[in-house]
């Protein structure tokens, strides 16, 4: 028995349709009259598919989840499936109510408070004022903010705020919920009351569709995997098999990139790698070893000021290294025409886990590369039970005793 | 977009793509009507937050208002009122104008306003642009107060034509919600909508028998007026109100084309609607 069905869906957007909603009238009219004379429009409008042919059923009480690089047309997945845009063809079809959580806060209003917040909510999500009353009380303790019920939400810390809005959503009556990447945001506490949060819904037979880039959480909670790439289906089966073939895809890990040579830029980038202890370039890294990022460049003119950063981020896209040559060798340098050859040694900081490094060469006038995602690697080793860290440093403690006990308390 | 259709006791909603002219989804809307009221309690409460006067404004506005066109029209430029003492009568012509010009400004601005909710969740897109006729309603009720203590002033009374005022009030409603829906449909592609609304407004009061009567206009023409929807619709409103003059056969044009725009405006914004998400 199925609970959504989604067959040969595509959807397309027009760039240009994009730029008529800023656009003006006299624009269109331009348009118009240009259409009318038989001239063809300066820019002709471009069209992206954002998914082009999309086949799978969910069966009711299963859990999808979605996979892919971005722009890969997840969110528009989840979009078409909530009837939040129509298809360009195919067919999507539902059975029960759809909660869509694709924004945490979407229909929150600062001034109002956070009881009016909720029956707000409640309305956008299309539950009745008595359907509301009924889970008020589960909402709030969910959400944990029953002192500030009556206060303006525009006074809320970001985290109440974030857990009031999931709270809502999560206590909805919905036969399907569809969730795109809101875990991303919030602390550990939230992210794990959330993802408990669907664990549950699902063992309450509920169906879940669900995006993701935290691809443990995927296999965790999911059942099956769909992995999107540029709108069509790469992958679609056990969630386990999708997310490993997703993390052994060639364009997913890279330990080496090699440019193309530009011989008319004063400098221009060879290679960027990131290299193991022995100095081979390896996306599989110790975590307990230190790892080498190396960049190959050639100067063909003098420049003033060349600088280079290697940045590095997470998964959850928090930026965990950004070393400035600067930092340390400060400008005034010029450095000889010639090829050189950059590296920088970190020592073992970082938590086991996948990152994604990437470098920035310029100098304070212009930028020369700057790419985020150049290198993908995956440091390998114990997180000794504590996983959502972002540095693991084993630093020494210093424990010694100052006073000795002379009674045991209470006898 | 989405099509409900029952199967096995189980619903169905079904997003395929559509063409051609859809009817508007009104039972949807029927369904979501408390999603109508939050919205419109939402925008008062907005509003009127952080303001010292609140309330208050919507009693000073038309009182003050009145003050200044009867000076104008009554004192310098003796504009006859149809024999009903002038502040009473500009009073009726400014409360029914305001609300019409509140809804049509907030309806013109709904879809726009909401852009999270177009572009995040799923709901009838129809509940913005519906929900602009609850809050203008806000200013309307205590003019209403200030209409009714003017009235008992000038000795004015009701006649039994009080009776049909609802008739007028839903072809008021029916005049805003048509013109507001095409607005918002709009705005959502042209966002020049919302510079070009003040002089629309503006210009569109000059040609409605707000401050003067229609009766100033030549015996002929009174049905080409009478295409401007609001002039029957004020009119009306006076004959009920007021016992003012009754109008004659022009209530009839306006009250077609009044019926014209609201189907019209239904039509044409749920035609746009599908691609609101995209556009907007």
């Amino acid at each position: 028995m199925h609970a959504i069905e989604v067959h040969g869906v595509s959807k397309r957007y027009a760039l240009g349709e994009r730029r008529g909603a800023s656009g003006t009238l006299v624009e269109t009219l331009a348009d118009l009259t240009g259409r009318i004379r038989r001239v063809a429009p300066p820019s002709l409008p471009r069209e992206i598919w954002s998914l082009r042919d999309i086949d799978v059923d969910i069966a009711a009480g299963d859990t999808l989840g979605v996979i892919g690089r971005n722009g890969a047309g997840k969110s528009t997945l989840l979009k078409v499936i909530a009837c939040i845009t129509e298809p360009t063809t195919g067919v999507s079809r539902t059975r029960g109510r759809v909660g869509a959580l694709l924004e945490v806060g979407t229909g929150f209003h600062p001034e109002l408070t956070g009881r009016e917040n909720v029956y707000l909510n409640g309305a956008i999500l299309g539950m009745r004022r008595r359907e509301v009353n009924a889970k008020l009380d589960e909402i709030v303790e969910f959400a944990g903010v029953a002192p500030f019920m009556e206060t303006p939400v525009k006074r809320f810390s970001s985290g109440m705020y974030l857990r009031l809005a999931f709270a809502i959503a999560a206590c909805l009556d919905a036969d399907i919920l569809v969730v795109d990447e809101v875990l991303a945001v919030g602390d550990t506490e939230f992210q794990r009351r959330c993802l408990g949060r669907i664990e549950s819904m699902r063992s309450e037979g509920r169906t879940v569709v669900f995006v993701s880039h935290d691809l443990d959480a995927v296999t965790r909670l999911c059942s099956r995997a769909l992995w999107l790439d540029g709108g069509a289906t790469k992958r679609l089966g056990p969630a386990d098999d999708v997310v490993s073939a997703y993390l052994a895809s060639g364009r997913t890990f890279a330990a080496r990139q090699v440019f193309t040579e530009d011989p008319t830029r004063p400098v221009s980038v060879l290679s960027v790698a990131v290299l193991d202890d022995a100095g081979t370039p390896t996306e599989a890294l110790d975590r307990d070893t230190p790892i080498t990022f190396e960049v190959r460049f050639v100067v063909r003119e003098r420049v003033p000021a060349l600088d280079m950063t290697v940045l590095v981020h997470n998964l959850r896209g928090v930026r965990v290294l950004d070393e400035a040559w600067s930092d340390s060798a400060p400008a005034p340098r010029r450095e000889a025409l010639g090829e050189y050859v950059a590296r920088i040694v970190v020592p073992p900081i970082f938590a086991a886990g996948e990152y994604v490094a990437g470098i920035w060469l310029g100098t304070p006038f212009e930028s020369i590369l700057y790419e985020d995602d150049l290198l993908r690697f995956r440091l390998h080793g114990d997180a000794n039970g504590r996983p959502n860290r972002i540095t693991q440093l084993a630093l020494p403690w210093d424990v010694r005793p100052v006073a000795p006990v002379a009674f045991a308390k209470g006898g | 977009m989405p099509r409900v259709t029952t199967s096995e006791a189980q619903v169905w909603t079904e997003n395929r793509p559509t063409s051609g002219l859809r009817l508007p989804r009104l039972a949807e809307l029927w369904r979501y009507r408390e999603l109508v009221y939050y919205l419109a309690l939402r925008d008062v409460k907005a509003r009127y937050k952080q303001t010292a006067l609140g309330i208050g404004w919507a009693i000073l506005q038309p009182i003050v208002g009145v003050a200044v066109v009867t000076l104008v029209f009554r004192r310098i430029a003796h504009v006859p009122s149809d024999g009903i003492p002038y502040p009473v009568f500009a009073l009726t012509g400014f409360l029914v104008w305001n609300y019409f010009a509140g809804i049509v400004g907030d309806a013109t601005d709904s879809v726009v306003a909401n852009t999270p909710l177009v572009t995040k969740v799923y709901l009838p897109r129809l509940a913005a642009p519906v929900s602009a006729v609850l809050p203008a309603l806000v200013t309307l009720l205590p003019g209403l107060v200030v209409l009714a203590a003017l009235m008992a002033w000038e000795h004015v009374a009701p006649g039994p034509a009080l009776a049909l005022l609802p008739l007028w009030v839903l072809l008021l409603l029916a005049t805003a919600l048509g013109t507001g829906l095409l607005l918002a449909a709009l705005n959502v592609r042209f966002r020049d909508v919302g510079g070009a609304l003040g002089t629309l407004i503006q210009l569109w009061l000059l040609a409605s028998p707000v401050a003067y009567p229609a009766s100033l206009l030549p015996a002929g023409w009174s049905w080409a007026y009478a295409i401007n929807p609001m002039a029957g619709v004020i009119e009306a409103f006076r004959w009920s109100l007021l016992d003012g003059p009754r109008p004659g056969a022009d209530l009839a044009v306006s009250a077609a084309v009044s019926l014209v725009l609201l189907v019209g405006g239904l039509f044409y914004f749920e035609h746009q609607e599908r691609r609101f998400a995209d556009v907007i």
